[in-house]
């Protein structure tokens, strides 16, 4: 049964394969970031996404979680200094 | 002044950086506190401050994917996120939006895909708008029928009960879900997630306005578990999104740090605030939100019929959606301070 089932979970997953069989849209615009007004930090930025999208993509997909947990993470400790319980919360009705 | 406003190194405009926190924070509160990704309130922000709509979409789904990842932490630790029934969610949820988005590319093909789009939106608030409220209608309807008959409602008791009739479904195999504290048939989150996909991705949306109340109303979560839960879902597809747009090269990276620096702590306000608010609470506003986003959507159709009043009612589409977004995270944030001072308060009395 457990295989059976994996087995449906995994065909499930391939069916937009199928979807995509009608065809997609046409090919998108290509943006060009304009280096000429950056200097610094933000020419490297700006040239990295002009070399590659994909390196690009990988920067964003890390570096988003990690800001994201960070400042996250500050707003708790400051919660927590004021002395609010962070770990619980009474059963709620709906 | 100047120090104000920031070049963004990607579409090469200036854009007011403080704007954009403040922003972030708004859009975090509301979005730790009713689960929600919140693209239907970031893309008119971002247009007041002048932001190039090319980049709108990337970069909220991007900073989208930091905030929900901090509010399903914060939830997981109050026990609110069912992430078995997330993960099992998932997979009808990724089918169905999928299949909305070829959808979408029939409807431009048709040239019809801004009309279709639009109304089906308004359609499909319009319902969740008089669920919400139908639901509050008929619990309040129950509260009174329990005090004249001398006893009191059972905490647990909801308005709407058509969870009930899809747990009925008993087609193997049968699930348990902890944190939702519920068993039913896998296939019920599988069918219902798959419709929210499948609406999502016509709409173009994360689909938290959708899923939030469909997990409530026809899975039978209770709200906070539906609010974490749903944060949980949005998290994976939100990172999936932040890498195929910025792959497309349809991020501003820096505008969706900055937004996410107010969102990642607007996060955790809002998160923290659903310890003081009960359900209902959620629920009622919740409601107020989705005819907030109704009305400004309404506001984008009505030029198509009447002539002369496309820039006065994007405007006022977009005013109304700053005023609704302002309104609803500040009166969460007040309710957080209130419920925090009272707990603290509590804790010193005790101590």
């Amino acid at each position: 049964m457990r295989k059976l089932f994996t087995c449906a979970v995994l065909g499930l997953m391939m069916l937009p394969q199928l979807a995509f069989a009608a065809g997609g849209g046409g090919s998108a615009v290509v943006i060009v970031a304009d280096t000429r007004k950056t200097t610094g930090w933000e020419a490297w930025f700006a040239n990295l996404y002009n070399d590659s999208h994909l390196y690009f993509a990988l920067l964003t997909v890390v570096a988003i979680p990690i800001i994201g947990v960070v400042f996250g993470v500050a707003a708790d400790f400051i919660m927590h200094h004021i002395g609010l319980d962070l770990k619980s919360r009474d059963l709620a009705e709906h | 002044m100047d120090f104000f406003y920031m070049l963004m190194p990607i579409s090469g405009v200036t854009i007011f950086w403080p704007g954009l926190i403040i922003l972030g924070i708004g859009v975090g509160i509301i979005g730790g506190f009713f689960g929600m990704g919140g693209a239907w309130m970031v893309t008119p922000g971002l247009n007041i401050l002048g932001f190039p709509m090319a980049f709108a979409i990337g970069t909220d789904i991007a900073h989208m994917a930091g905030k929900s990842l901090v509010s399903t932490m914060r939830h997981g630790k109050f026990g609110n996120v069912d992430y078995k029934l997330g993960i099992v969610m998932l997979v009808g949820t990724i089918v169905g939006f999928e299949i909305g988005a070829q959808m979408i590319m029939w409807f431009e093909r048709i040239g019809k895909v801004e009309l279709y789009v639009r109304w089906l939106y308004v359609g499909l608030l319009t319902f969740i708008a008089w669920m919400v409220f139908h639901d509050v209608a008929k619990r309040k309807e129950k509260e009174r029928a329990a005090k004249a008959a001398g006893q009191e409602i059972d905490k647990l008791a909801t308005g709407i009960e058509w969870h009930k009739t899809i747990h009925k479904i008993k087609i193997p195999p049968m699930m348990h879900f902890n944190q939702a504290g519920f068993t039913c048939s896998i296939w019920a989150p599988v069918f219902v997630s798959f419709m929210t996909g499948w609406l999502a991705g016509i709409l173009g949306i994360g689909g938290g306005l959708i899923r939030m109340p469909a997990l409530i109303y026809f899975i039978g979560c209770p709200t906070h578990v539906a609010v974490g839960t749903d944060l949980f879902e949005v998290m994976i597809s939100g990172l999936y999104g932040a890498g195929t747009y910025t792959y497309k090269g349809r991020t501003e990276l820096v505008a969706a740090v900055i937004m996410l620096i107010g969102a990642a702590m607007g996060a955790q306000v809002g998160t923290v605030a659903t310890k003081y608010i009960k359900g209902y609470g959620i629920r009622i506003a919740f409601g107020i939100a989705v005819l907030g986003c109704m009305a400004s959507i309404i506001m984008k159709l009505l030029p198509r019929y009447i002539d002369g009043i496309k820039a006065f009612m994007d405007d006022l589409s977009t005013a109304t959606v700053l005023i609704v977004v302002s309104s609803l995270s500040l009166y969460i944030f007040v309710k957080m301070l209130q419920g925090a001072r009272r707990e603290i308060a509590m804790k010193n009395g005790k101590a």
